[in-house]
C-alpha cells in the first residue's frame, strides 16, 4: 500500500507546480475579494455626471426640501407649464422634469418624472424619501397629530433569535448571517468538486490515451493507483482553498484599511471577522445595535460549522471524484464523457438549485431529505448547519455518506480496472454493467 | 530450471475465450518467444503474468511458488502500446517509476544516471517527454522496464519504433541482459528476431498453445525432410532420378553452370545413401538439408490450424 504514497505525491505535486494552479492561486482569491470589495466600492464612487432636474413645483410647497447634491441639481421653474418644459426638453437644457402636484398629500400617485435616459434608482429614491418625510408631515399636521410625540411611539422592532439545547445553552444567533454562510460554504463545497473531479477524470483519461496505465498497473493494483490519484488531488484541492482563504483576508484587509481611510461608508461591516483590528474599531464606534450583530457573529457555532465544511467538503469530494475517475476509465476520449456525465451532474446542480428552497426553510421535510441522500447531502447539509441540526440527523448524513462512498468506489474501481485496459470501443450502460460482474 | 510456468490457464472475456488452457514453460536464463496471430491471446498472457488480470482458471508459478503480488518488483515489462506522462521531466518519471517498482529512490537516481550515460542520453535528464521523438521515448521506456533488474523481463514488440541501428543497440542489451542472468519473455511478429535471439518459444493460436519447446527441436521437428545437392556441369540426371530412396523436386541450372537440385528424401532413407547416388550421378559440389525459416513454420501452423478449425 505505500505504492499509494509515490503515486499521491507526484499527483500533488506535478499540479502544484503547475502554471494554471499558481495563477489560480491568485486570481481565485481576487475574484473573491472583488466579490466583498467591489461593491462597496461602486457605492461609494459618485457618477461623475451631474443631473440637471427642472422641478415643476405646482402648489409651492417643497421649494426648500429638495436640496442639491454633488450628482443632482435642482432647479425649480416657476415661470413655464409642463407643456413648455416638454416641448424645450430636447434642447437639452435639462436632463430630466420632476412634476410635483399641489395636492401631493391627496394623490401621492402622481408624482412623475420626466427623462430621455431612465433615472438611476439611487436618485429616484433620493427625491422620494425627501418629500415623503414632507408628504408625511403635512399629512400629520392635517389630522393634527403632533411629529414630536408620534416619534415617541415608534419603534423598530429586531427579533432576538436565541436557540437553546435540552442542556439549556442558549445561543443568540443571526438567521441572515446563518444563510450567508450556509450559502458560501455550499457554494464552494459545490464548485471544488466539480473542478477537482473533473480534473480526476482527466488525469484518468491522459494515462488511458498516453498509454501509460499499463506500465503503471504492472508495478502496483488499479485501485491503488485510482485511490492515489483522488486523494492527490484532493489534497491539491484543500491547498488552493487554503490558499484562497489566506489571500482572500490578506487582500480584503488590505482593501478595507485603504477604503475604509477615506470614505464615510465602512466596509468591515460587509467583511466582519477579517481582523481583529477591524472588529474592534466597528465595535468601538458602534451603537448596541452593532454590538448585538458583533455577538450573533461570535455566537454562531463554528465548531460545527467547520468541522462540517471539512467533512461534507472532503466526503462529497471523494464521492464523486470516485465516479469521475470511473468515466475516465471507460471513455477513450472528451467527447464520450458527455453521456456518463449527465447522471453525475444532474443530483450536483440539482442540490444547488434547491439550496436556494431549502435556505428559506432549513429545518422542513425537503431539507431533511436532501440532507440525507448522500449525492445531495455535502451540499445542502452544510446550508443547515448553520441554523442548527439535530445531532442524530448529522450522525446519520455523515454515516450515508461514508457508506455510499464506499460503495461508489468499490463500483468505480471495478469499471475503472476493465476500462483502462480497453481501447477502441464505444462503451454504453449495459457494458458497464457487465464489468461490475466481472 | 522454470522460472515461471502457467498451468491450464483459462481468461474469458464476456463473448469469447481468449486462453484456453495455456500451460509454457519459461525456462531460467532463456529467451522465450512468445508467438501467435494477432488477436490469439498473447497479450492476455502478458497481463495475467504481470498480474494486472487475474486468469478465471489455472495457475501460475514464478520460481516455483504461486505467484503473488510482491513478485512485481522482480518483473519488468514493456508493453506493446506504451507511453509516458508527456508534461513529465524524463529524470523525475523515470526515478517514479522505478520506485513504484520499489526501488529506494537513491538507488534509482544512481542507476538511472549509469543507464543514460551508458545510452549517451545523459542530457534528456531534465527534459519534457514531450520534447523527444517517439524513438526517444522507446529508449527511456527500455530504460525504465530494466532499471530495478529483474529477474523475469518481458518485452512486447520491443523494435516497434526503433531505427536500425537502435534496433541494434537494443538487441545487444538484450543479449547482455540474458547473459547477466536475466529471463527473457519476448513478443514479437517479427521472426528473424525470433530466430536471432530465441532459446525456445511457445506458438499460441486463438487461444491455445499449439507449439512449446526449443527453437531448435522445433525447428527440427518441422523440416521437410528436403536436400539440396549440387553438382558441376557433367552429371547424369537420369542416373540420379532413378532410385527408391527419394523424389526429385527440382533441377535448376545456375547460371554459373552450376546445377542445383532439390529432393525429398523418404522414411528410413538415411543422407549417406542419398549422398552415394549423387556422387555416382556426377561431381557433388555442395550438400545440405533444407531447414525451414520460423516464418514459414509459423504461417504453415496458423493456416493448417485454421483450415481444422473451419
Amino acid at each position: 500500500m505505500n505504492k499509494i504514497i509515490f503515486i499521491l505525491q507526484r499527483e500533488y505535486l506535478t499540479r502544484v507546480k503547475k502554471k494554471s494552479f499558481i495563477i489560480m492561486s491568485f486570481v481565485g482569491p481576487l475574484l473573491m475579494a472583488a466579490m466583498f470589495v467591489i461593491p462597496v466600492w461602486v457605492s461609494t464612487m459618485e457618477d461623475g455626471e451631474l443631473l440637471k432636474v427642472a422641478v415643476l413645483d405646482e402648489g409651492n410647497n417643497y421649494k426648500n426640501k429638495l436640496k442639491n447634491t454633488e450628482a443632482i441639481d435642482f432647479k425649480f421653474v416657476e415661470d413655464k407649464k409642463l407643456e413648455e418644459l416638454k416641448a424645450d426638453f430636447f434642447k437639452k437644457e435639462y436632463d430630466a422634469i420632476l412634476s410635483i402636484p399641489a395636492d401631493l398629500e391627496k394623490t401621492p400617485d402622481k408624482l412623475t418624472i420626466y427623462s430621455e435616459n431612465q433615472i438611476k434608482l439611487s436618485t429616484l429614491s433620493y427625491i422620494s424619501n425627501s418629500l415623503e418625510d414632507e408628504v408625511e408631515a403635512k399629512r400629520m399636521a392635517s389630522k393634527g397629530i403632533d411629529k414630536q410625540m408620534l416619534d415617541s411611539i415608534k419603534t423598530d422592532l429586531n427579533i432576538n433569535t436565541i436557540t437553546w439545547n435540552e442542556e439549556g445553552e442558549e445561543n443568540e444567533s443571526s438567521t441572515e448571517l446563518s444563510m450567508a454562510i450556509g450559502f458560501i460554504s455550499a457554494m464552494i463545497i459545490y464548485m471544488f468538486i466539480f473542478m477537482y473531479g473533473a480534473q480526476v477524470m482527466r488525469g484518468v483519461m491522459e494515462e488511458k490515451t498516453g498509454r501509460i496505465v499499463e506500465i503503471i498497473i504492472s508495478s502496483v493494483k488499479p485501485f491503488e493507483l485510482m485511490m492515489g490519484k483522488i486523494l492527490g488531488i484532493a489534497l491539491v484541492a484543500l491547498t488552493q482553498f487554503a490558499l484562497w482563504i489566506v489571500l482572500t483576508f490578506a487582500i480584503v484587509t488590505g482593501a478595507n484599511l485603504v477604503l475604509a481611510g477615506d470614505k464615510e461608508v465602512n466596509i468591515t461591516e460587509l467583511s466582519q471577522g477579517t481582523s481583529n483590528a477591524n472588529v474592534e474599531q466597528v465595535l468601538e464606534k458602534s451603537d448596541s445595535q452593532m454590538a448585538g450583530i458583533m455577538k450573533k457573529i461570535y455566537n454562531l457555532p463554528y465548531g460545527m460549522i467547520l468541522f462540517s465544511f471539512i467533512f461534507y467538503f472532503i466526503g462529497g469530494y471523494l464521492l464523486y471524484a470516485s465516479l469521475f475517475a470511473a468515466i475516465g476509465g471507460a471513455v477513450d476520449n472528451e467527447t464520450d464523457t458527455q453521456q456518463f456525465m449527465l447522471p453525475i451532474t444532474v443530483p450536483l446542480i440539482l442540490s444547488i438549485v434547491m439550496a436556494q428552497v431549502i435556505i428559506q426553510n432549513p429545518n422542513g421535510s425537503v431539507a431533511f431529505w436532501f440532507s440525507m441522500i448522500p449525492f445531495t447531502s455535502p451540499i445542502i447539509m452544510i446550508i443547515r448547519v448553520g441554523f442548527g441540526v439535530a445531532w442524530w440527523e448529522m450522525a446519520l448524513s455523515m454515516f450515508l455518506l461514508i457508506a455510499t462512498f464506499i460503495g461508489t468506489t468499490w463500483v468505480a474501481a471495478k469499471i475503472y480496472r476493465t476500462g483502462i485496459l480497453l481501447y477502441g470501443k464505444k462503451i454504453t450502460y449495459k457494458e458497464l454493467w457487465k464489468w461490475l460482474k466481472y | 530450471m522454470s522460472l515461471l510456468s502457467t498451468e491450464n490457464v483459462i481468461k474469458k472475456y464476456a463473448n469469447h475465450l481468449a486462453l484456453d488452457k495455456v500451460s509454457i514453460e519459461v525456462n531460467e536464463g532463456h529467451i522465450f518467444g512468445l508467438l501467435g496471430p494477432n488477436g490469439a491471446g498473447k497479450t492476455s498472457l502478458i497481463r495475467i503474468i504481470n498480474q494486472i488480470t487475474a486468469p478465471d482458471e489455472g495457475k501460475v508459478y514464478f520460481k516455483g511458488n504461486l505467484l503473488k503480488s510482491s513478485d512485481v518488483s522482480q518483473i519488468g515489462y514493456l508493453p506493446e502500446e506504451r507511453g509516458l506522462y508527456k508534461k513529465m521531466k524524463i529524470g523525475e518519471q523515470a526515478i517514479y517509476l522505478a520506485q513504484l517498482k520499489g526501488m529506494p529512490k537513491n538507488v534509482a537516481v544512481e542507476k538511472l544516471k549509469n543507464w543514460f550515460r551508458k545510452f549517451e542520453i545523459q542530457d534528456w535528464w531534465n527534459k519534457k517527454v514531450e520534447e523527444l521523438s517517439k524513438g526517444m521515448q522507446q529508449k527511456i521506456q527500455f530504460i525504465v522496464t530494466i532499471v530495478h533488474e529483474p529477474k523475469l523481463l518481458i518485452f512486447d514488440e520491443p523494435f516497434s519504433g526503433f531505427d536500425p541501428i537502435n534496433a541494434n543497440l537494443l538487441k545487444s542489451e538484450i543479449l547482455n541482459l540474458k547473459a547477466a542472468g536475466s529471463t527473457i519473455i519476448f513478443s514479437t511478429h517479427n521472426m528473424a528476431s525470433v530466430e536471432e535471439l530465441c532459446d525456445d518459444i511457445a506458438l499460441i493460436s486463438n487461444g491455445k498453445t499449439i507449439l512449446n519447446g526449443s527453437l531448435f527441436d522445433i525447428k527440427n521437428q518441422f523440416k521437410p525432410n528436403i536436400f539440396e545437392i549440387q553438382f558441376a556441369q557433367a552429371f547424369n540426371k537420369m542416373e540420379f532420378a532413378m532410385n527408391s530412396i527419394f523424389d526429385l523436386l527440382s533441377i535448376e541450372n545456375q547460371k554459373n553452370g552450376v546445377i542445383s537440385t532439390k529432393v525429398k528424401l523418404k522414411e528410413n532413407a538415411t543422407t549417406n545413401e542419398l549422398l552415394q547416388i549423387g556422387l555416382n550421378a556426377g561431381n557433388v559440389l555442395a550438400f545440405n538439408e533444407i531447414i525451414p525459416s520460423m516464418n514459414d513454420i509459423f504461417i504453415d501452423i496458423v493456416n493448417q490450424q485454421t483450415q481444422t478449425n473451419q
